[in-house]
């Protein structure tokens, strides 16, 4: 009994010591000097500075930018440090309040006529709150308000649009998207 | 366990220590090196910095979270573990950033348990039982993923009807793993005893989320985890065997070794300790003060929420309907036990089996021997785990689900 608690205390800190500490060290070396830029978060830097990061969705609300999906993170949403969903059910009242009250805004925001149906990720809140996409659907649902505010043709926010859009994965895997924060920045790119 | 089933009359059934030093340092730990440096390549996070302050388009702050997430997550999903970096676990773009990391994640969670099935058909020197296993598992596996998918395609008609285009069930998913990938992985995480989620379990429709429970529920055969999950499945086949055993009329035996008295009783009390714990827990849970304070959804969801708990932690799952606030002193104090008795209750007596096994001679197989091989075999072992879980779940989850899902179709909200 007392050899059996030597063999473990001893195997607990070989192991400790081998997957605890060398283990991560060692990954996080290669990662570095591999692969620096995905190592620390695939950061968007502009101007000198670090705007976001072009994994992690940002708050979008001013009519000149095309928005997100509704965030479940933190109190504003897309709050870096609290990941999280809504977790609400499919039966529950104010699951369904909520997107009844979204359709109803965002169909004002841009001016959409009242019957038309909306991109379900326009209007849920995702798993994390920070995904950084959203539906091709759901970008071009906003093309119309974000080219009259900005005083640019139609035609051209709908090719940047589409010049942005990530097909599936080698044509099979997820689903086809469109990175918030480098359309936006795209469409500061042409002009005001 | 396996070893039980080839040694012949020996009361040993190997060293603890050695299996464990070999499984880690030779499987998993070059495995998790190549699959983390293959995750930071698609942009998963590995520093050691401090969060990063951004400044949004916008201008307002963004603090963004840094840490050596890649290591973590490979052992994560190698070792069927399941708990995030992040809250969000799977969901959060620093730890399943594309779809490629996602299908990665996927493959791991059953890269080894499943690798363990031909490893045993190896070991007992005949590949076909091996199949046999695999393809009951891989059955059993697409009956239930084929739930959740058509319940999440199908989706929500109470969202429909106010205005929202198909596919409507994106609430709690991310647009870059869409519909048809977060019904996999969540079908694949409850499959094996692993809990990562890539979405919100909560937030999948009724049947999605009965199907999910029911595979933790049927406790997690389909290839199972890693440490503790093929003999599960074992404890299924010996009830098979022992089932066909009286319909012809002969003494069951498996691969040579005859199922007595002592290891029907051990494989039924591994069976009924951690169905008993979670359907007795739930009832608990579901009468108390404590319990139901808890929960975040009212009406059939909220008793979803309950089982779901109780079944995510007696089969050591670790996958959530996370509305459900289990950080109080109740649920804190009841799943832990759930989560002994689940585990233990099961290792115990299978412990018991391998070892009242390797005692026995082996048998040379006769005429009535019932072929352990084969698709009989594979469909007789999947019905075996669905007649067992049907008979003894299925009332609990036409309570929660079940009616949930009839209730959303005719547009009753709570």
């Amino acid at each position: 009994m007392l050899k059996q608690l030597g063999v473990a205390i001893r195997l607990l800190i070989v192991m400790s010591v081998l997957t605890g500490l060398l283990y991560p060290l060692t990954v996080t070396g290669l990662a570095q000097i591999l692969l620096p830029f995905q190592a620390n978060g695939s950061l968007v830097v502009k101007n000198g500075k670090v705007i976001g990061s072009r994994l992690i969705g940002q708050n979008f609300s001013g009519p000149e930018y095309f928005h997100g999906r509704p965030s479940a993170a933190g109190e504003n949403g897309y709050d870096g440090n609290s990941s999280g969903g809504l977790n609400l059910g499919p039966t529950n009242k104010q699951l369904i309040g909520a997107i009844t009250e979204r359709v109803k805004t965002i169909r004002e925001q841009n001016g959409l006529i009242v019957d038309e149906p909306l991109p379900a990720d326009l209007v849920t809140t995702s798993g994390s709150g920070l995904g950084p996409d959203i539906s091709p659907v759901a970008a071009l649902v906003q093309a119309r308000r974000v080219a009259a505010v900005r005083g640019l043709d139609l035609n051209v926010v709908h090719r940047l649009i589409e010049k942005q859009i990530t097909p599936k994965q080698f044509g099979l895997l997820g689903e086809a998207r469109v990175n918030v924060l480098e359309l936006n920045l795209a469409v500061d790119a042409i002009g005001k | 366990m396996i070893r039980g089933l080839i040694r012949k009359q020996t009361d040993r059934i190997g060293n603890f220590w050695v299996d464990l030093v070999r499984g880690s340092v030779r499987v998993l730990l070059p495995l998790s090196l190549l699959f983390s440096l293959i995750l930071v390549q698609q942009g998963v996070l590995q520093n050691f910095s401090p969060y990063v302050s951004a400044y949004t388009l916008e201008g307002a702050e963004q603090k963004l979270t840094m840490g050596p997430v890649a290591s973590q997550e490979a052992i994560k999903m190698l070792g069927v573990n399941g708990g995030g970096f992040f809250n969000a676990n799977s969901a959060h773009p620093f730890e399943n950033p594309t779809p490629l990391s996602n299908f990665l994640q996927m493959i791991s969670i059953f890269l080894i348990p499943a690798s363990v099935v031909f490893t045993f058909g190896r070991i007992v020197r005949d590949r076909r039982q091996g199949f046999a296993i695999l393809a009951a598992m891989l059955l059993l596996f697409l009956l239930h993923l084929g739930i959740v998918y058509v319940g999440e395609l199908y989706g929500n008609p109470l969202l429909a009807a106010v205005g929202v285009a198909d596919p409507v069930a994106m609430e709690g998913k991310e647009v870059r793993f869409g519909i048809a990938d977060s019904s996999l992985f969540a079908a694949i995480t409850t499959a094996a005893s692993c809990g990562a989620v890539n979405a919100m379990h909560d937030s999948f429709t009724p049947l999605g989320g009965l199907a999910l429970m029911l595979q933790i529920m049927l406790g997690e055969v389909v290839v199972g985890g890693v440490g503790a999950g093929f003999y599960g499945m074992m404890v299924f086949v010996i009830l098979t065997v022992f089932i066909v055993g009286l319909m012809v009329g002969r003494t069951p035996e498996y691969l040579g070794k005859k199922i007595e008295a002592r290891e029907m009783k051990m494989a039924t009390l591994a069976v009924l300790i951690p169905a008993v714990t979670i359907l007795a827990g739930s009832a608990v849970a579901a009468v108390t003060v404590s319990g139901v304070a808890s929960v975040a959804n009212p009406g059939p969801h909220g008793l979803s929420e309950i089982l779901y708990a109780f079944a995510s932690s007696a089969g050591n799952n670790g996958s959530a309907f996370a509305g459900l606030n289990a950080n109080t002193a109740f649920y804190n104090l009841v799943l832990a036990a759930a989560m002994l008795i689940g585990r233990f209750g099961v290792i115990l007596p299978v412990l018991a089996i391998a070892g009242s096994l390797a005692e026995k001679k082996i048998t040379p197989p006769g005429p009535g021997t019932f072929p352990t091989h084969g698709w009989l075999f594979a469909i007789l072992l999947a019905g075996v785990v669905m007649i067992v879980g049907a008979l003894t779940f299925m009332p609990a989850l036409a309570l929660g689900p079940a009616v949930e899902h009839l209730q959303m179709i005719h547009g009753v909200t709570y």
